[in-house]
């Protein structure tokens, strides 16, 4: 109550809450792109998605440890920036490799059968990942090295750490270079082809399975970007990291209108924001919630999203 | 005499496109109706808004004096609508039997509690569907294939299956869609008289919907021609022959 | 009526005398996962209600169980004595003590996962597919969420210290009753018009059958009985905690009838019987290669290569009888 009463510093306490809430919601919306575009295409919940970004984080952190910059230790020497340049674009093309793997081992034999099929093979490829990454890099949680010293920036009332910049500024350069990928060039057009009409695709002569692997590639890429940020932000590393941050992502792509990557940055922001008032201002267990109470007022209300276009059963 | 099934005005609209425009339709008890038509006359869409699949955007249905549009599909069956799909939409896993079985289940006076304790009340039920199922089986000439799963019918049994199953729901007024589309000669020959059969055995009033002209000429008694969405005749087989507006709708204006 | 009684009684004295064996020649160990196999039969059939025969997509078993678990065991535990403070210190009859305390805690239990699954079924009824998949992941993921902010039940950490009622007399006596109330269900007009349901819902509903009022009945039917089954859990484990019912554990009911085959009952008693034996006799062969996170990745390999060369699981639709053995084994007629 007495936050309340006093409203220069409720004000300031929301304001903080927004600018945390932008930060997680730009990498939701970051993760979501991938979602969105699958689901665009395929009409495919792409569960294995949340672990490709945990992968990311993962290929990101290897390099550093192998050369010496001892992420697990006290000291934890700074890798250097070259390093971290190489660490972002060699988990990128990891990751957009395994996506398209993915895609071609588990999902193409099944393009044909029911979605349900679809759906339960993408959850077997999820749990598979999880658990792969535990033998391979254990469960115990790994720190993520130190590609830039971290500090807060002040601006006016609110303090925001030079991290959150940075995720704020590298997912939305991310995206929007998507988003002009998808709308200016021709693998983008035939992307947008296929997510509207396969069949008819085809019979124009667009390369489906090239386009559906190109986005899936792309849409992992993403995902690896996302993991690589949040570990800078939060250096913690584990095969099941991607878990719930999954689940918030999609429900961020559904909340913007499925399919659509401007909704799916929408959806992410708008979810991220909601989440930080919640914690912020309540209880941050109840701000868990939060993504699965608006999953399912989205889903009643406006299925097609915010951004997404309705469609109909033809009888 | 009141009208069993009555369309005033009825119109509906997909995004820009007016697939049904103002279409009127009135039905007396004991009709043999034809609904006809060239391909994407909008045919069908006036069978899914009698059924109430779809919600017209304008425009009533009345059946039996009740207003019908804005109930849902199994309101308007309760009220003795039924039909079949032109696509045909059976219950492939279930059997023959089981098929027709479902359409009796909209009388079951019997809970859920009942069939878990398999009270007696649970067996009559059962007996009554069966029952009903197997007289429905036997006047589509199908009681022999009882036992097979409906997915291993061939497709002329197919749509009879689909028949009884609309018949078991004890209609007044049944909706057959392209009935006979894809059967032969032979089969379409023995399904015109079970069409007349329904109607004058089983006092169903039939409102079909039919592109073979012979069928349709052969047993319908009343016949209206819709086409891009309006009627543009109505008469007996006779009359529909000789209007130049149905000759030039199927044969010209390409 | 008689009859069913009878087959009920049957059932039940049957499960008594298996309770029996068990409890005298079987080692504990490999009684618990007898024990843990009962109670995964409850739910597989009682999902497959909802997801084999209505053809829903509901991933969120879990939460139902969980509800049961807890009620039942805030039964037993919390609300044994008039006033837990007392008891303490004077002996007290407990109000929910033995048989008769346990048989209305599960029941009460029960009822309340079927309330849940009312109040969820009702507003997911609009939602087809993987969009009903995901409305109840977030379902089941909120009841944890709920659970773990709860303090009077325990928080994170659970309850415990919860009796151990459920034998495996108990446990057999309800997977009886699952089996025999969801065989009446699958064989009556209700369960019909599930099937109809699921294999083409516009049809069904043209036909008459009132699809939402029957999607409903299904989702409350599953829950009341994964309720059940989160009660005997919680009594054969003695604690329980959030954890215990995420959303893998829905993961794993999904794929226990995914395996046996969408919609067979039979199916579903034997996929959940492998996919409860399975993970225990991998846990060994982990611990021997010492390579944490083995079990589960080849359980998941597992369901990932059945929807590729099997999506029908191994019975299809078709229920495990002496015919279809005889078909199958080996020198079997056509």
């Amino acid at each position: 109550m007495q936050i309340l009463l006093d409203n220069a510093d409720f004000a300031s306490r929301m304001l903080q809450q927004v600018a945390n809430g932008l930060t997680k919601g730009s990498v939701y919306a970051l993760v979501a792109v991938g979602y969105t575009m699958v689901y665009g295409v395929l009409a495919l919940i792409n569960f294995a998605h949340s672990d490709v970004y945990m992968l990311g984080a993962y290929f990101a952190y290897y390099p550093a440890r192998w050369l010496g910059y001892m992420p697990d230790t006290a000291e934890k020497p700074k890798a250097p920036f070259w390093l971290m340049g190489m660490a972002f674009l060699g988990a990128m093309a990891a990751c957009a490799f395994i996506g398209a793997l993915i895609e071609r081992l588990a999902y193409r034999p099944l393009r044909n059968a029911s979605r349900l099929a679809a759906l339960i093979t993408a959850i077997g490829v999820s749990i598979f990942l999880q658990n792969v990454g535990q033998m391979a890099f254990g469960a115990d949680p790994k720190s993520f090295p130190r590609y830039v010293d971290q500090s807060s920036v002040n601006l006016g009332v609110i303090s925001v750490g030079n991290t959150s910049i940075l995720i704020i500024v590298v997912a939305f350069l991310m995206m929007a270079a998507l988003h002009l990928f998808v709308q200016k060039t021709r693998t983008g057009a035939a992307m947008r082809a296929c997510a509207h009409d396969m069949k008819t695709a085809r019979l124009m002569g667009i390369n489906v399975d090239a386009t559906i692997s190109i986005t899936f590639a792309l849409g992992s890429a993403m995902a690896a970007v996302g993991g690589i940020l949040v570990a800078m932000d939060q250096p913690r590393l584990t095969p099941t990291m991607g878990l719930l941050m999954g689940l918030k992502a999609f429900v961020a792509a559904v909340l913007g209108g499925i399919g659509s990557i401007p909704g799916a940055a929408l959806g992410g922001i708008l979810l991220g924001v909601a989440e930080s008032l919640v914690g912020g201002l309540w209880d941050t267990t109840y701000a868990e919630a939060v993504s699965f109470v608006v999953l399912i007022v989205v889903l009643l209300v406006k299925p097609s999203g915010l951004l997404g276009r309705a469609g109909r059963e033809k009888v | 005499m009141t009208a069993l099934l009555a369309t005033e005005n009825l119109t509906i609209r997909f995004g820009g496109l007016t697939a049904v425009d103002g279409f009127n339709l009135a039905i007396q008890p004991g009709d043999l109706f034809g609904l006809i038509g060239p391909n994407g006359a909008g045919k069908t869409t006036v069978f899914n808004m009698i059924t109430g699949v779809y919600l017209p955007s304008e425009g009533t249905v009345h059946f039996d004096g009740r207003l019908v549009n804005g109930l849902q599909p199994a309101q308007v069956a309760a009220l003795g609508v039924s039909r079949t799909f032109q696509n045909i939409r059976l219950f492939d896993e279930l059997s023959v039997l089981e098929n027709a079985m479902t359409g009796a289940h909209q009388h079951a006076k019997i809970n859920l509690f009942d069939s878990l304790l398999r009270t007696a009340r649970h067996y009559r039920e059962e007996q009554r569907q069966r029952d009903r199922a197997y007289e429905l089986l036997r006047f589509m000439g199908l009681e022999d294939r009882a036992g097979l799963p409906a997915k291993q019918l061939p497709y002329g049994h197919r749509r009879k299956l689909e028949i009884a199953r609309a018949l078991a729901t004890e209609p007044k007024l049944i909706c057959l869609d392209e009935p006979a589309a894809g059967m032969n000669t032979g089969e379409k020959a023995e399904l015109s008289a079970l069409i007349r059969k329904i109607r004058d055995e089983l006092k169903v009033t039939v409102l079909l919907i039919e592109h073979d002209m012979k069928l349709v000429m052969g047993i319908c008694e009343k016949i209206q021609v819709l086409d891009y969405g309006k009627t543009i005749a109505l008469g007996t087989p006779q009359e529909i022959q000789n209007n130049p507006k149905v000759i030039e709708a199927y044969l010209g204006g390409e | 009526m008689l009859k069913t009684l009878g087959i009920l009684a049957a059932g039940i004295a049957v499960a008594f005398g298996f309770g029996l064996l068990v409890d005298n020649a079987v080692p504990p160990f490999w009684a618990l996962i007898v024990n843990l196999c009962g109670v995964s039969i409850i739910l597989a059939v009682s999902l497959n209600v909802i997801n084999g025969l209505t053809g829903q997509f509901s991933l969120g078993h879990a939460g139902f169980m969980a509800i049961g678990a807890y009620v039942s065991a805030y039964f037993t535990t919390t609300l044994r004595y008039f006033d837990p403070e007392v008891a303490k210190y004077v002996s007290q009859q407990p109000l929910f003590d033995g048989v008769w305390g346990f048989a209305p805690a599960l029941l009460v239990g029960g009822l309340a996962a079927a309330l849940a699954g009312l109040l969820v079924g009702i507003p997911t009824l609009r939602l087809k597919g993987d969009y009903l998949a995901i409305a109840t992941l977030g379902f089941g993921e909120i009841v944890a969420i709920l659970l773990t902010n709860f303090k009077q039940v325990g928080g994170s950490k659970g309850l415990t210290g919860i009796p151990s009622y459920a034998d495996t007399s108990w446990i057999y006596a309800f997977v009886a009753i699952c089996i025999a109330f969801s065989l009446f269900f699958q064989r009556s007009t209700f369960g019909r018009a599930l099937i109809a349901i699921r294999e083409n819902e516009l049809a069904a509903e043209v036909m008459g059958i009132r699809t939402a009022r029957m999607k409903v009945m299904a989702f409350v039917y599953g829950a009341f009985f994964a309720g059940l089954a989160g009660g005997l859990y919680a009594h054969l484990f003695q604690t329980i905690n959030p954890g215990n019912f995420n959303f893998m554990k829905s993961v794993e009911v999904v794929v226990m009838l995914v395996l046996g085959g969408l919609g067979s009952l039979t199916g579903a008693i034997v996929g959940a019987i492998i996919l409860t034996v399975l993970p225990e006799a991998l846990r060994d062969l982990e611990r021997e290669i010492a390579l944490p996170g083995f079990r589960m990745a080849l359980y998941a390999l597992i369901l990932i290569l059945m929807m590729i060369f099997r999506p029908q699981g191994i019975f299809g639709q078709r229920e495990l009888s002496l015919k279809l053995l005889r078909r199958i084994l080996p020198g079997g007629r056509k």
